[in-house]
């Protein structure tokens, strides 16, 4: 047998309680932008969005685009809550349907 | 070009209408105008701050056509909350939302249809032939936006909920009421079609 090491300080202070720690949100887990599917918008307008407002190339809106056709929604952005809300925002201005949420996967 | 807009060398765009077609966009644009309303501001004429300072609405609109161009940000499928309590985080989020951005979003939806209407306005049909809507990149950008939320809203209407609802759309009989609603919406959506063709990148 080996020779046990005595484990690390797990916290050398302890600034919060536990139940302190455990209400604080996840900073770290990031927000995303989804767009869920609806039958009214046309397949080349979704595409032209995610290309316009998102500056993405032409092959990956469209493969957006079919993920929201075929899958019922699709991630088309991520970052802090902040940016997503300005990005369904810009998605409900164009009419699109998006919400965002922590990508908790 | 009757039917369908075709890029102009401008970087715009223009489509041929005839009389029936321009009353039919402008009474649609017009109807969509009066179920968005008034900006808060017309509340309070005198006041040029009341725009700035009016917060929006904090709950969803009854209306299934403005809850679906101003649909709740947090939730949706997919993202269903699994305890009351989240479901409670969600609906105060969304209500936060609304309430920041709902303004903006009509006022914005708001100046699309007013351009719409205004650009069929100076429009003038000569005898019996077709006027042509010669639309600048910026007018074509409010068009597009205003053909959008006009099939948003009368897909709604019709209660277009699924892509089989669309197909049963094609196949109505002509004594259907709503059929003469269903040709509108599928001819908009030809011009919208070929008005997106125009700008693609």
């Amino acid at each position: 047998m080996g020779r046990v090491t005595a484990p690390a300080p797990l916290e050398i202070e302890k600034t919060e309680s536990a139940e302190e720690a455990f209400a604080v949100p996840e900073p770290d887990v990031p927000w995303v932008t989804i767009v869920h599917n609806d039958p009214v918008n046309l397949m080349s307008y979704v595409t032209y969005v995610f290309q316009t407002y998102f500056g993405y190339p032409k092959d990956k809106a469209t493969k957006l685009m079919l993920d929201v056709h075929h899958k019922g929604r699709a991630v088309v952005s991520s970052g802090t809550r902040e940016e997503m809300e300005r990005d369904v925002q810009a998605m409900h201005g164009y009419g699109l349907w998006a919400t965002l949420q922590q990508d908790r996967k | 070009m009757p039917g369908h807009f075709e890029p102009t060398s401008g970087g715009g765009a223009a489509v041929a209408l005839d009389e029936v077609e321009i009353s039919i966009i402008r009474s649609l644009a017009v109807q969509l105008l009066e179920l968005i309303g008034p900006g808060p501001a017309e509340d309070a004429p005198d006041d040029p701050l009341a725009e700035l300072f009016n917060e929006g609405p904090s709950e969803p609109p009854k209306d299934p056509v403005l809850q679906r161009l101003f649909p709740d940000a947090y939730g949706g499928p997919g993202g269903e909350p699994n305890s009351p309590e989240r479901a409670e985080e969600q609906r105060q989020y969304s209500s936060e939302f609304r309430r920041f951005t709902e303004n903006d979003l009509r006022a914005g939806k708001r100046e699309n249809a007013l351009a719409v209407i205004r650009s069929l306005d100076r429009l003038t049909t000569a005898g019996d032939g077709d006027a042509v809507l010669e639309l600048t990149p910026e007018g074509s950008q409010q068009w597009l936006g205003c053909l959008n939320d006009l099939r948003l809203a009368i897909g709604s209407r019709l209660d277009v909920t699924d892509e089989e609802d669309t197909d049963l759309l094609y196949r109505l009989p002509d004594e259907d009421p709503r059929k003469p609603m269903v040709m509108a919406y599928l001819w908009l959506g030809g011009l919208q079609e070929t008005l997106v063709q125009t700008l693609m990148p």
